[in-house]
């Protein structure tokens, strides 16, 4: 174990530190928070404090049909994407961990490539191809190109997951009476259920933060996601900016985020392996 | 309880690789056997495959009399402890324990009872509700223990199950695991690389090397009899010493000075020509002061100057360096990678003598040593076979 300086000239110079990074990742966000709430006279006054507090933007927003149904879509893509790619992650990933078989390393080669692709380049082929199948502005058109990148994502770090997983307490379980069938469920499942939530969580940010597909592959409210229906908000009249608008949107869409990782957060702890063996 | 038959068992990996070939044993119902070897010699693919955890290439195994080749493990009614305990780390004492009667779905009391049985024999009862991450070492190896014996299985599979503890719980678990197999009477197969557990803990020892059994016996009988180098080289602590020799003028010549040859180990060598390894066991050297001499005309002396003494309290270790060639057979090699002494720089080969306590033999002194002829073992370095065993029994060489 590394010595770690405790010394209070070391903590108070962590502390410093700790806390620049944490203004300079929440300004921005707390600036938005703060547009959000701010009337339409006085959202260019450059106070961080509104000056008068107002819930006209949120109001507003959740009487337009565009952001309801953009956040509906924005959900329902995402949770089956997340599901889809989950699922699939976790096969891909327990028989990467636990066994060998030929074509292994290309397999993990080519979800490697797939997570580096950059997407920008796929954008205008795939654009011709949802619109000649008919896929085009559908949830399927989108949900189909997040599962193809969330999948790499998910069998990255569920194969990590399952490699923590000591192999003898599956050989253990079998040698006890279990089935494979029982022995996973029984014993591996709940070993790894915090790797699948982390990964799930992960998944679902990727699919919902995305901009670039949902911009390109929608052009109605049928299948338009929130991250791309925000940059369709118009103001009252021309002359008047959106910008309270899009900010409590902005806003509505982060609080799912943070709630998922307030609430799996002491799901997502490391260690729970501890104590299976030798340690 | 069973009996295990393994016939001409035999593992091969895809890549071509003959982990174990032709295994023949017979374990009896309630015997504890003990595959012991140095690693990599295909114990615990032996044990893996009793198991039912890695598949059998060719050859039969029985159990209780019925062919188990294709039985899944939980069909085999067998009972595995692993090295590293293995224990579910999400459930607590109780339930790592009462997770093989729940999946042979006994009911709520009886589980609880037998749970509660297992636990007061192996002192566990004050330790059911906790989980595994806050058990010391020797509790963790308990609880695995106590899982295997739990639902009262056919037979025990122990793969090296005390090697992850420190030496002298290792000393203290070693009585509690050969207790509790008397007392439970069930067949026990046992894998360790550590011969002096295999030396105190088998009924029987079945000596490995590279996938092939090399001699199965009790562990005195190996010990006194060896039937080729690497069983002599690998049983006893400290290990016998290995000595280069030639034969001449029916004498037998080695550094240590010329041993008269007796008329059977004559004939035996007559189909051996060449080199030969002299083998002889620490505790066959005495200080020559100490030999009564109605027992001095059964060996020879040599005198020599002591390197380094080794009191230990009950007895000494007196080491000699020996001059001349070092006995070199691939055997003695593997044993020697095994231990990691292959790369130690030595001239001439060490000599390990074990004198009573009553020696005065001081470090730099030259000393007078007596060898017991009758204990003395001949090799043939080519073969590794013991020339000296005569119907399963060793004479020493004026036999």
């Amino acid at each position: 174990m590394a010595v770690i300086d405790q010394s209070a000239g070391a903590r108070w110079r962590w502390s410093v530190l700790d806390l620049v990074v944490i203004v300079f990742a929440l300004i921005p966000v707390l600036w938005i928070a703060s547009l959000s709430f701010k009337t339409p006279a006085t959202i260019t006054d450059g106070n961080f404090i509104p000056r008068e507090w107002t819930l006209e933007n949120y109001r507003n927003i959740f009487n337009t049909d565009q952001f309801v149904r953009a956040l509906i879509n924005s959900i329902g893509i995402g949770l089956i994407s997340t599901l889809v790619a989950v699922v699939l992650g976790t096969m891909a990933a327990y028989a990467i961990a636990r066994l060998d078989f030929p074509g292994k390393g290309l397999l993990i080669g080519i979800s490697l490539l797939i997570a580096m692709f950059p997407q920008v380049s796929l954008v205008s082929p795939l654009f011709e191809i949802e619109r000649s199948i008919g896929l085009f502005d559908t949830w399927p058109g989108l949900i189909l190109p997040y599962i193809t990148f969330g999948l790499p994502l998910a069998i990255y770090t569920l194969s990590a997951f399952f490699r923590q997983i000591p192999w003898d307490l599956e050989k253990a379980a079998k040698m006890d009476g279990a089935t494979q069938g029982q022995a996973f469920r029984r014993v591996i499942a709940p070993l790894a259920a915090p790797g699948v939530v982390t990964t799930a969580i992960l998944v679902f940010i990727f699919c919902w933060n995305d901009f670039l597909f949902a911009i390109s592959l929608t052009s109605t409210e049928r299948s338009r996601t929130v991250p791309a229906a925000l940059s369709f908000f118009q103001g009252a009249s021309q002359f008047e900016d959106p910008t309270g608008a899009i900010s409590a949107a902005a806003v509505i869409i982060t609080i799912p985020i943070i709630l998922f990782v307030l609430f799996f957060q002491r799901r997502i702890v490391s260690g729970l392996t501890s104590g299976a063996v030798k340690g | 309880m069973a009996d295990i038959v393994l016939d001409k068992v035999t593992k091969a990996f895809p890549d071509g690789t003959l982990a174990v070939q032709g295994f023949n044993l017979e374990i009896a119902d309630g015997e504890f056997v003990i595959l012991v070897g140095p690693s990599g010699c295909g114990k615990s693919t032996t044990l893996n495959m009793i198991a039912g955890l890695e598949d059998i290439t060719s050859g039969e195994l029985r159990i209780d009399g019925k062919l188990v080749n294709d039985k899944a493990p939980r069909d085999r009614d067998i009972a595995m402890v692993f090295q590293s305990y293995a224990l579910y780390p999400n459930m607590t004492v109780r339930e790592n324990m009462a997770f093989p009667l729940k999946l042979a779905k006994m009911s709520k009391e009886e589980i609880d009872r037998k749970v509660d049985e297992a636990a007061k024999v192996l002192e566990l009862t004050a330790l059911l509700d906790r989980k595994p991450a806050n058990l010391s070492g020797g509790q963790r190896q308990r609880v695995a223990m106590g899982r295997a014996i739990v639902r009262s299985p056919k037979a025990f599979l122990m793969d090296e199950p005390l090697s992850n503890l420190d030496a002298k719980l290792r000393v203290q678990m070693r009585t509690v695991v050969s207790r509790l197999q008397r007392r439970l009477g069930t067949t026990t197969v046992y894998v360790t690389h550590d011969q002096t557990e295999a030396m105190t803990l088998g009924d029987r020892v079945v000596i490995m090397r590279a996938g092939a059994i090399q001699q199965v016996g009790e562990p005195q009988e190996l010990y006194d009899y060896p039937n080729n180098l690497f069983v002599a080289g690998f049983i006893g602590s400290p290990s016998m010493n290995f000595l280069v020799a030639s034969v001449s003028d029916g004498k037998l010549r080695t550094a240590l000075g010329d041993f008269p040859l007796g008329k059977r180990v004559r004939g035996a060598l007559d189909s051996t020509a060449g080199d030969l390894i002299v083998g002889i066991r620490p505790e066959h050297f005495e200080d020559a002061s100490l030999i009564e001499d109605s027992i001095r005309q059964r060996g020879v002396e040599f005198e020599a100057p002591a390197d380094l003494v080794e009191s230990m309290g009950s007895d000494k270790y007196v080491y000699f360096t020996v001059e001349g060639e070092k006995a070199s057979a691939a055997e003695l090699e593997e044993l020697a990678a095994d231990v990691g002494s292959s790369d130690l720089p030595a001239s001439g080969s060490n000599l390990v003598c074990r004198f009573s306590a009553e020696s005065r033999v001081k470090e730099g002194d030259t000393a007078r040593v007596w060898i017991n002829l009758d204990k003395i073992h001949l090799f043939d370095p080519s073969t590794g076979r013991n020339i000296t065993l005569h119907e399963g029994r060793a004479s020493g060489v004026t036999a």
